[in-house]
């Protein structure tokens, strides 16, 4: 790019944003005073994109419990007694109980992602149906949401005796490095998912 | 709040939500928490600056009781240093410049009636403020305040036995950082958002002021690294309170065990440094750009290289998250990582000697008017050229050997950080007092103010070079103990007056601003003869920024005498400069 | 005011400077092999630092006052929006300036901390605890005996206060001392270790720095090349007494260490 020079004039600019875009933005314009509050559309993109903002602190938050585990797990300590470097990891045998816990947050995803594409052919219909009044499909419409839920109360809850069987097995929260994490990974990843179910159940009660 | 009554309130337009509280305390509107975090981030200053006071004063006096305060113990001079960084760092220099500044005028300057998310907006600030408060009260519980220091180190910070402070009171400390860390990413949230998403028409994003640049690019590196530090703080409080071994190794305070062991007090300073480093920036990048913006206002010319200066931002920004290990040459991490982390960071320098050239290049053949806040900027810039210049020693880690942890680096980063920012606050606040209050500072005052902070802060901080080079270790209350120190004590002296002075001289800053508030000169729309959008509109604002009309962007932000146009200014929403044939 | 904004920012340059020139207040005297490469190239960086920092400040009040608002129709400002070609130079300036200083400094760097100490250095281990320094030497055997965290009795000091344990063959002919004393001319080996919270080993005298933190045993190397006495430092908060954290650095000939040493092992007995 050129330098820019001292010589434009009104009559011969060049353009002056160092060069930069002239066009106006594809999205964004104020077009929403807060007299009357925004549309709905502009509402709906504002909200997918602070969430997909919102996703990156979370994001970050488990990367950087992840990363202290590895970091942990693969890291020597000085025992004093004998002055030397020791790896001191032990993992935690999981309970078995985690594995079908996985399966039952996968279910969960595929109903969320049913409930999804649902409510938005509702959404879709719903003009139609409110003119001809007509019950296309009503009586075969599955509860993919309240599944949803209901899934992910059941992970919750299947957790929670995870913890139990730990418990039960002697490793605490302080026992060792890996059961600390286990505790703290699950435990974060429990309050994350609360939050969702509680998101759903926001979402459910307003559809 | 300190905000009711000043001048010019009524203007409010429409839909504005009347009620003491709905307006003033729990308001939704951006520009009411923009002053809410204003005047949280002034009281913080000047908790944070007292301190520092009586820091200055143990040094030299350990025994003189004062007023008030009485004598302060040896054991109270570390948790006065704690607080009084981690009181400046949060809730002055990440508050004011961005909650502050950034909320009131970054939807203004975009031509935005609000920020995105009011709602998320206000909460944010409330939970800035419960984490001040959190963190004032961990002077009134047993055993004070911490002593660990702004940088938390565990396992100091993370054994209740290692001295006083270490108990409740640093459990508060984490606690106000970590409810501090979850208002700023809220804050972080929205800012991003309506960033992209509430522009004006014709506002492209290289049509940006470059505060809204800086705000920008200061939330994305927010967002990034607060989620850090609340992680290490909750493994911290784990630490301390459930028994986990996640910084503590075996160890013995005492000759006690503490029963933790095979932790990593190195696992801590990473997880905090990953966040530390970028918040030094969140510090300073506002205080960038909005000198950038200042230099070219009252130079009365377009902003030298606007791009670059873009880029630079965004490199710095980029940069800022793999230098974090220069904090740690010392520190027992690999020398072959201390190398990398090393080339980094002269990297990270050139965008920073690029911003100065160009801030340089904006003065040259300019008609530079010296209004108070011209005054800060040209004031931030040596500031920040001054606390550069020792960036380069602190990052080679052959000269931090020496150099780390001594009097050098406090030196090093009030200037670039510390003091460069505050200037930064200073100038916005004389900047846009007239918009945000209706009437204009007095400006005599206002340059009483600048001589007392320009020439006292050198006086203060120029000399913690001499001291650290000389070898004086950074938080110690006395210099008796080691021989070597006694030829520092005068110079420490002289740092403690000067300190006194400038610290005196604050008070003309807080009598302007209240004084002014109320018997201020009345402001006109546009006092500076700026282009960008904030001077378009009433004075104050009217409720929802623009009293009803939408702003269409036609110009770049800083169209100053350009040939042939009517005045020496053309403001953004002008007329397009016609293009060329 | 531009005039005065000139005249301020030069006194202040030049008054600071004046006072890194004159070095009133400078690094202590080196008196380690590597102190005169550190100090040459942090001479270097000194200068290179010194010119921009006073090119910068000197442009910077110069600009103020020249570029000023003299009133008038006849003055007003260029409308231009930069230059690229400048901005390239500079860019590509700093950066070598930058990244060339540190390229430069890295042998002394690799020899610092790259390269393990000599097979035949003299071995101490420093132990740091709230608020004191304590030293070991291995003896003719030339092995640290076993510690015992749950022996440690601060108030016992010296092998007490490190929770020896006198069981192990290895550590009856340990030396511990409050005092560190090391032969002139000779590499000095030292493991760092700390029992409760991060200290740090600073011994300004010769540019010799290192943390020692629980849970590492951080070897680190040095050469005395100045009998005389170096005071040590604690440059790591550590709590309450970080202050008065501090110790002594011996260095003494090699006879006298030997003299010394024999000493201590037969008090021992
Ligand atoms: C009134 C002007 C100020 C004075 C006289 C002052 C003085 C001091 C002193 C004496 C220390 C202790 C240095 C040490 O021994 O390590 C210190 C530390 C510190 N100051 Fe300031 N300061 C001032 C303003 C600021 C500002 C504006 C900031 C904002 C960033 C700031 C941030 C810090 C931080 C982060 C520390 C480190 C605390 C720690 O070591 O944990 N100070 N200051
Ligand atoms: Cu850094
Ligand atoms: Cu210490």
């Amino acid at each position: 790019m050129a330098s820019f020079s001292t010589t434009a004039t009104v009559d011969d600019p060049r353009i002056s944003m160092g060069g930069g875009s002239t066009l106006p933005p594809v999205r964004g314009g104020g077009d929403d005073g807060r007299s009357g509050s925004p549309d709905y559309g502009t509402r709906l993109r504002r909200a997918r994109l602070g969430l997909l903002v919102a996703l990156t602190p979370i994001l970050m938050l488990f990367v950087s419990f992840t990363s202290a585990y590895i970091v942990r797990q693969g890291l020597p300590t000085l025992d004093p007694r004998t002055n030397t470097l020791v790896r001191d990891w032990i993992p935690v045998k999981l309970p078995r109980l985690l594995f079908v816990n996985t399966c039952v947050l996968l279910l969960s995803s595929v109903g969320m992602e049913l409930a999804r594409r649902q409510i938005r052919r509702e959404a879709a219909l719903a003009p139609a149906a409110s003119v001809s009044a007509a019950s296309t499909g009503e009586e075969k419409k599955i509860p993919w949401l309240a599944m949803t839920v209901v899934l992910g109360l059941l992970f919750l809850t299947g957790q929670w005796m995870a913890w139990r069987q730990l418990a039960a097995l002697g490793y605490y929260v302080s026992t060792s490095p890996s059961s600390s994490f286990i505790y703290l990974l699950t435990g974060t990843h429990a309050i994350h998912l609360m939050g969702g179910v509680l998101a759903l159940l926001v979402a459910g009660a307003a559809s | 709040m300190a905000t009711h009554g000043f001048a010019g309130q009524e203007t409010h337009a429409h839909a504005a939500p009347q009620g003491f509280i709905r307006k003033w305390i729990f308001s939704l509107d951006h520009k009411i928490i923009g002053l809410q975090y204003y005047f949280l981030a002034l009281a913080a200053v000047f908790v944070g600056m007292f301190l520092s006071l009586l820091m200055r004063i143990h040094m030299i006096w350990p025994t003189v009781a004062l007023p008030l305060v009485g004598e302060i113990k040896p054991e109270a001079y570390l948790s006065l240093v704690t607080m009084h960084g981690t009181i400046m760092v949060f809730f002055v220099l990440t508050t004011a410049p961005q909650g502050g500044f950034g909320n009131y005028f970054l939807p203004i300057q975009i031509g935005a009636p609000d920020m995105a998310f009011p709602v998320l907006n206000m909460l944010s600030f409330w939970t800035t403020f419960l984490g001040f408060i959190v963190m004032l009260a961990a002077f009134f519980v047993t055993g004070g305040a911490p002593l660990h220091g702004w940088t938390g180190y565990a396992p100091l910070s993370a054994l209740p036995s290692a001295g006083p402070g270490e108990g409740l009171g640093a459990d508060l400390w984490i606690i106000s950082i970590a409810i501090f860390c979850i208002g700023a990413l809220m804050g972080a949230l929205n800012f991003i958002t309506t960033t992209l998403d509430m522009r004006a028409k014709g506002m492209s994003m290289m049509r940006m002021p470059l505060t809204c640049w800086a705000w920008f690019i200061t939330a994305i590196l927010g967002l990034l690294a607060f989620g850090v530090l609340l992680s290490g703080g909750i493994l911290l409080l784990m630490d301390r309170n459930l028994g986990t071994s996640f910084f503590v190794p075996l160890v013995t305070v005492n000759g006690q065990l503490t029963g933790h062991k095979g932790g990593s007090p190195l696992l801590w300073q990473h997880l905090f440094w990953f966040f530390g480093h970028p918040e030094v920036y969140i510090a300073i990048l506002p205080a960038m750009g909005l000198c950038s913006q200042l230099l070219s206002v009252f130079s009365r010319k377009p902003i030298f290289g606007y791009k670059a200066m873009v880029y630079a931002m965004l490199s710095i920004g980029f940069l800022g998250f793999m230098v974090w290990g220069h904090h740690m040459f010392m520190s027992g991490m690999s020398p072959y990582t201390a190398f990398a982390f090393s080339i980094m960071t002269m990297a990270i320098g050139v965008p920073s000697a690029i911003k100065t050239f160009n801030w340089l290049g904006t003065l040259v053949r300019g008609k530079i008017r010296f209004s108070s806040p011209m005054l800060f900027a040209i004031g931030f810039v040596s500031l920040f050229v001054s606390g550069g210049i020792s960036g380069p020693f602190l990052a080679q880690p052959v000269l931090d050997i020496p150099l780390h942890d001594t009097a050098f680096v406090p030196a090093h980063f009030h200037l670039i950080m510390g003091v460069a920012s505050i200037f930064g606050i200073f100038a916005a606040t004389y900047y846009w007092f007239p918009k945000m209050f209706g009437r204009m500072m007095n400006e005599s005052l206002a340059r009483w103010h600048f001589w007392f902070s320009f020439i006292g802060t050198y006086c203060i901080f120029m000399p913690m070079h001499y001291l650290g080079m000389a070898a004086q270790p950074r938080r110690y209350s006395q210099f008796t103990e080691l021989q070597y120190l006694a030829h520092l004590i005068p110079l420490n002296k002289f740092i403690t007056y000067a300190a006194i002075v400038t610290i005196a001289g604050q008070l003309i800053f807080v009598a302007n601003l209240f004084w002014s508030m109320f018997k201020g000169k009345k402001a006109s729309d546009n006092p500076w003869e700026a282009t960008t959008l904030e001077w378009t509109t009433a004075t104050p604002p009217p409720h929802d920024n623009f009293g009803g009309r939408t702003p269409v962007v036609h110009n770049g932000p800083y169209e100053y005498s350009v040939p042939g146009a009517p005045r020496d200014f053309v403001m953004q929403s002008d007329p397009a400069i016609k293009a060329a044939h | 005011m531009g005039l005065v904004l000139l005249i301020i920012i030069w006194l202040i340059t030049f008054v600071s400077t004046y006072f890194f020139i004159a070095k009133t207040w400078w690094l202590p005297v080196g008196a380690s092999a590597s102190a005169a490469s550190i100090d040459h190239h942090f001479t270097i960086t000194y200068i290179l630092m010194g010119i921009v920092f006073v090119a910068a400040q000197v442009g910077l009040g110069f600009l103020v006052w020249r570029y000023r608002d003299r009133g008038g129709p006849s003055n007003k400002a260029e409308y231009s929006h930069g230059n690229t070609t400048l901005e390239i130079i500079w860019t590509v300036l700093t950066a070598v300036l930058f990244v060339g200083l540190n390229l430069m400094s890295s042998s002394i760097w690799a020899s610092e901390r790259f390269r393990p100490a000599e097979a035949n250095a003299v071995r101490v281990e420093v132990t740091g605890m709230q608020f004191a320094w304590y030293f070991r030497y291995p003896g003719p055997d030339g092995k640290f005996g076993a510690t015992k965290p749950e022996l440690e009795d601060a108030s016992a000091g010296g092998e007490g206060a490190l929770g020896l344990d006198s069981k192990d063959p290895a550590s009856k002919d340990d030396v511990v001392t409050g005092t560190m004393v090391v032969p002139v001319n000779r590499e000095i080996e030292v493991i760092l270790r700390a029992h409760d919270v991060i200290h740090s080993f600073f011994v300004p005298a010769f540019r010799f720095k290192q943390d020692a933190v629980p849970g590492l045993a951080i070897s680190m190397h040095f050469t005395p090349i100045q009998t005389g006495d170096y005071e040590i430092a604690c440059a790591e908060l550590c709590g309450l007494g970080h202050y008065k954290m501090h110790g002594i650095v011996k260095v003494v000939s090699q006879e006298e260490f030997d003299k010394w040493l024999a000493a201590r092992e037969a008090e021992k007995q």
